[in-house]
């Protein structure tokens, strides 16, 4: 009897290319901003919990955060913070929307995706506006 | 585990150009994706220069005109060429797709070829689909009843059987689930859009008895809920088949079970 030929040694498989040549999807851009803002909020959410730290630390610390936080960096990093909280938030809603079985057809999906980033941006203008005009913020320069 | 580029054996270098034969007119450039297991080297990117007016009308005719007469090693599946059969599904301009159903004339300039995304590659445009269908396989997908066999076929009602559509027709040409971040990341515990399609496709039939042990064996943080709704799963199905949403009702059972 022949010996059977020992059989060959498991041949490299490499991996095929996967976001090398994706052409990305509206719904798979605001999957990724989702958790990107998210993360973004929590940074918010420091930036708020140094706010309260700096006022248990008195006057002069409580100065010296409103200083840096009303300077036109500050503001800038603010209005980020409130664009990507409103970001997320809307894509919450937009993710409330899919679990409850709507709007799954893929031009609804990106049109709802398309709706959440211009309703976050427009509530961001509305809040930044609201604040401005009501004399909340100024700018320390 | 989320990685973002290629291992080291797996990045692709530039290949050869195969020139289209002087006086061609229509000339279209085929980047398609080669590894050949036998040298073992880095995969690469050929280019072909083919005159589309020589072939018919769709990626697969490209494919078989270029493997028989330009370049004979080109390897890829394929059978039914009427997008019923699911063999050659791969990544066409970014995209993954039916070979068969997509014509050439839908792309404009370069058009690139890559196998499915994020799987083990055998040969140029083959995947190892094996754990797919292993997945697949975990979800028992077929008609389990506690009731014995009837006489003839078992009855249901017009209304029970239009659950099915949108589900009965996926081909399990893996477009799905190889287009699916959390697949890419995670294909070793989630259980990707495909095989989730087809467990919901036994969930909603009103003939299987075992509803709620199936949706007990998905209770799981991985097998089912690594679903994020990115929707790439329903944007490339090549049968219009919606497998994000088939996931969503199946979560949307779960609290009820």
């Amino acid at each position: 009897m022949t010996q059977s030929p020992t059989p060959p040694k498991a041949a490299y498989r490499p991996l095929s290319p996967h976001l090398q040549i994706w052409r990305f999807h509206m719904t798979m851009f605001a999957s990724i901003v989702h958790r990107i803002t998210g993360v973004a909020t929590i940074a918010g959410l420091l930036m708020g919990v140094a706010w309260l730290w700096a006022l248990a630390l008195g006057p002069q610390a409580y100065t010296c955060f409103l200083t840096c936080a009303s300077s036109p960096l500050g503001l800038v990093v603010w209005m980020g913070v409130s664009l990507a909280g409103f970001i997320h938030l809307t894509g919450g809603i937009r993710h409330l929307i899919w679990d409850l079985g709507y709007m799954f057809e893929p031009k609804k999906a990106d049109t709802l995706a398309a709706i959440t980033f211009w309703g976050a941006i427009i509530l961001t203008v509305i809040l930044w506006v609201a604040l401005f005009s009501t004399g909340k913020v100024q700018v320390m320069l | 585990m989320v990685e973002l580029t290629l291992p080291k054996r797996s990045q692709i270098k530039t290949g050869k150009r195969y020139k289209a034969p002087s006086g061609a007119k229509n000339v279209r450039v085929y980047k398609i994706y080669r590894f050949d297991p036998e040298t073992g080297e880095n995969p690469r990117w050929d280019k072909y220069e083919v005159d589309a007016k020589a072939h018919g009308p769709m990626l697969l005719d490209s494919l078989i005109y270029i493997k028989n007469n330009v370049d004979s090693t080109l390897s890829f599946r394929r059978s039914c060429r009427e997008g019923i059969c699911g063999s050659c599904a791969m990544n066409i301009g970014g995209r993954n797709t039916l070979a068969c159903t997509k014509g050439h004339d839908e792309f404009s300039g370069e058009i690139t070829i890559a196998p499915l995304p994020h799987m083990p590659v055998v040969k140029d445009l083959v995947p190892d689909l094996s754990g797919f269908y292993a997945q697949y396989a975990s979800v028992e997908p077929y008609l389990q009843s506690t009731t014995p066999d009837p006489e003839k076929e078992r009855l249901q009602t017009p209304a029970s059987r239009d659950k099915l559509d949108g589900l009965y027709e996926c081909i399990l040409c893996a477009c799905c689930s190889t287009s699916c971040p959390s697949y890419w990341w995670n294909q070793d515990k989630y259980l990707g859009p495909a095989a989730l399609l087809q467990a919901y496709r036994w969930i909603a039939d009103s003939r299987d008895d075992k509803t709620k042990q199936r949706l007990e064996s998905l209770e799981d943080p991985f097998k089912l809920y690594r679903c994020h709704t990115i929707m790439n799963c329903a944007q490339v199905c090549p049968k219009g088949l919606n497998p994000a949403k088939a996931i969503a009702e199946i979560k949307k059972m779960m609290p009820n079970k």
